[in-house]
């Protein structure tokens, strides 16, 4: 019924390559689009700005991010924290220092820096792999935290070792600040996780992302096959950095507006991203979708349900959802170790069958 | 002597006890992973879980009363009566071979022969489940465990090491505190303890054989999912001994569950394999933290404890990836 390819013919390389082959799939991802960027800027409100959509959309960039490291090219990173604090120090510093650039610039800049950053800290990542690599980046992370946390320097000697969004626009629209409209923040958040998206996605079905995978199916033969390790690796840490920097610094700027380094970037965060991407499905673009928004998406259904329908204190709710999130973890390890982008697949096969599977 | 001399020997000796802390919880994960290949990142969370249920069962807390109270509406808190230190120890080994049992039986059971990285991120996810568990079933509120271990400084090493001084009258003896002493004794004979039995008992030399190959020691009939529960038990054990000792220290509480982020360092220096490379790691990374803080901490600006021992142990590994005792890292294709 749906998914059908009967009578989708490709008269061209162009339409032979393009992102989505199947037609449904196309238009499904056209109506997302519309929907996306010319209906809910009209609907949106604070609220489901502040609680929802920034926190997905900005989650949504990180997740793709580690995903391209973590899910293409197999190197898994426990220091997405620290990268993420990095594009925010980055663009807090270039916010104050060029208040009359647009905002664009000052984030992509951001990521730029985190990209440098990630490409040193993914340097060791030459010499060793698998867990002691886990472990390895977790010097970036720690490392990374105390720097914004003790250097002055990176938080404009302000008394409170906090650092402050300043009031910044894009065409005269307010992007960042207490004044911002919601549809203004979102709509540019939504922009750099569409650009984002669309990068990954063809980054990793072209050379670049061959390269990772087989890099991440196994290193030695790919270098055998004239993969060059170096290169496919470092990319990879570049590429990967500088989405985590991007989400950082809209964290920073456009979410929070102040920010504790310690507090936000911890190691908490790193493990967040690294759930997102887990339970969204490894090496899959749309699972970092399917994760971020389910992650973003458990805790405040819990909290609507425990907290506000049962009237259980918080403190009970909180503990439940790191029982329940650390149960997930477990179970989607146990029956779908590829996530919820493979429950998608497996969905969309059926689909194809559907009214006559034999 | 000068001041600055006796006073780096003093951070040294320091240095050297919490190194031995760090190894304390360091062997939990070697014990884990030699036998399963499971990098069990949960190891710190079970040192706190097995704080706070030793606390718990000493002073007779009801178990989920938190929860209870929320969903019934009753007012129930403890027990009522008080349960000697010992007894309490039992029954939280007893606990924890449970927990061992319960996470063989329904986790990692379903986990064999799925790739190591998977494996690790199995045991985060259960390092939340049984942090929110042992929240929930105890409270979160910080707990002062005592069972009996000694607290403060020894006056004994104080009087007896003054004469080093030779003269400086602002020396008065080293200062060590008790509990950290004690800590070392219990760490070394619990290292014996651990290879005396993994050398001379039927069992330990199972749990060898399975580290070595699986399907090996399956072949010669040694019941593997045994052997697990076994190792489970044994690093459940390790974290109990290493939750009493810290949270005998600092307090039961959550940061107790970070000890794990400092137990990493530890392994990547001494190697994931080997029993040894966990404690002379560990010294190595007390003493380096320790005097590095000492030393170079006041120019940048203090709290480098946090990522020395990260970078020490990441620039070590450059150089030699298995660490200073692991097993040699071979790859065929």
């Amino acid at each position: 019924m749906f998914y059908r390819e009967a009578g989708d013919f490709k008269i061209s390389y162009t339409q032979d390559n393009q992102t989505f082959p199947i037609r449904f799939d196309r238009y499904r991802y056209y109506a997302v689009m519309i929907f996306a960027f010319a209906v809910v800027p009209f609907l949106i409100n604070d609220y489901w700005a502040n609680a929802i959509m920034l926190p997905f959309l900005i989650y949504a960039i990180a997740a793709i991010g580690l995903n391209i490291l973590t899910g293409y090219c197999g190197q898994v990173s426990l220091g997405t924290g620290g990268f993420m604090a990095v594009g925010a120090y980055a663009c807090y510093k270039l916010m104050t220092a060029f208040p009359d650039v647009s905002m664009f610039i000052h984030v992509l800049l951001a990521g730029g820096i985190t990209a440098l950053v990630g490409v040193l800290f993914g340097l060791p990542s030459l010499r060793i792999k698998g867990f002691y690599l886990a472990v390895a980046t977790l010097a970036a992370q720690f490392f990374l935290v105390w720097l914004f946390n003790r250097v002055p320097w990176f938080y404009n000697y302000s008394a409170s070792g906090q650092i402050n969004a300043p009031e910044r626009d894009v065409f005269g629209i307010i992007i960042t600040g207490p004044n911002a409209p919601a549809w203004a923040t979102y709509l540019f958040c939504l922009i750099f996780l569409t650009l984002c998206a669309l990068i990954a996605r063809n980054l990793t079905r072209g050379t670049v992302g061959r390269k990772w995978m087989a890099i991440r199916d196994m290193d030695i033969a790919a270098e055998i096959i004239g993969v060059n390790p170096l290169k496919a690796k470092m990319t990879a840490f570049a590429v990967s950095s500088f989405f985590v920097g991007i989400s950082g610094a809209l964290f920073f700027a456009v979410y929070l507006g102040a920010v504790e380094v310690g507090e936000v970037f911890g190691i908490q965060k790193s493990f967040l991203v690294l759930f997102m991407v887990i339970i969204g499905g490894l090496g899959s673009i749309f699972g970092s979708f399917a994760g971020a928004a389910f992650l973003v998406l458990l805790p405040v259904v819990l909290k609507v349900v425990g907290a506000d329908m049962l009237g259980w204190p918080t403190d009970i709710v909180a503990h439940l959802q790191l029982v329940i999130v650390g149960a997930l973890i477990i179970v989607f390890l146990i029956m779908e170790p590829h996530g919820l982008a493979q429950l998608w697949r497996v969905a969309k096969e059926k689909l194809r069958l559907w009214p006559f599977p034999h | 002597m000068p001041d600055s001399l006796l006073f780096g020997t003093e951070v040294v000796l320091n240095g050297l006890m919490a190194g031995v802390l760090y190894a304390l919880v360091a062997l939990g994960f070697v014990l884990i992973y030699k036998a399963s290949g499971i990098f069990n990142y949960a190891q710190g969370v079970m040192a706190l879980f097995a704080a706070m249920t030793l606390y718990g069962i000493m002073v007779g807390q009801v178990p989920f009363a938190h929860l209870i109270n929320a969903i019934f509406g009753t007012h129930i808190h403890h027990f009522g009566w008080e349960v000697p230190a010992i007894i309490a120890i039992v029954l939280t080994i007893a606990v924890m071979v449970l927990f061992a049992w319960l996470v063989q039986q329904y986790i990692f059971r379903h986990l064999v022969g799925q790739e190591p990285i998977i494996l690790f991120m199995a045991t985060i996810g259960l390092a939340y489940f049984l942090e929110g568990v042992a929240d929930l079933m105890w409270g979160s509120e910080i707990k002062a465990l005592d069972v009996g271990l000694p607290q403060g400084g020894s006056f004994w090493i104080e009087e007896n090491t003054q004469w080093m001084g030779m003269g400086n009258e602002n020396f008065y003896g080293f200062f060590l505190d008790q509990l950290d002493l004690i800590a070392t004794v219990i760490a070394a004979v619990l290292v014996i303890a651990l290879v005396a039995f993994s050398q001379y008992t039927k069992q330990g030399r199972a749990m060898r054989a399975v580290a070595d190959d699986h399907q090996a020691a399956l072949s010669v009939g040694i019941n593997l999912n045994f052997i697990w529960v076994l190792v489970w038990s044994v690093a459940g054990f390790v974290a109990l001994v290493a939750g009493i000792v810290w949270g005998s220290k600092s307090g039961v509480q959550f940061s107790l569950s970070l000890i794990a982020l400092k137990a990493l360092p530890v392994l990547m220096l001494g190697g994931f394999t080997s029993i040894p490379g966990a404690i002379v790691g560990g010294l190595i990374i007390g003493v380096g933290e320790k005097l590095f803080e000492f030393a170079i901490g006041p120019l940048v600006g203090g709290a480098t404890e946090n990522w020395f021992a990260y970078v020490l142990a990441l620039l070590f590994l450059v150089f030699r990836p298995q660490g200073l005792f692991g097993d040699k890292i071979i790859e065929r294709v």
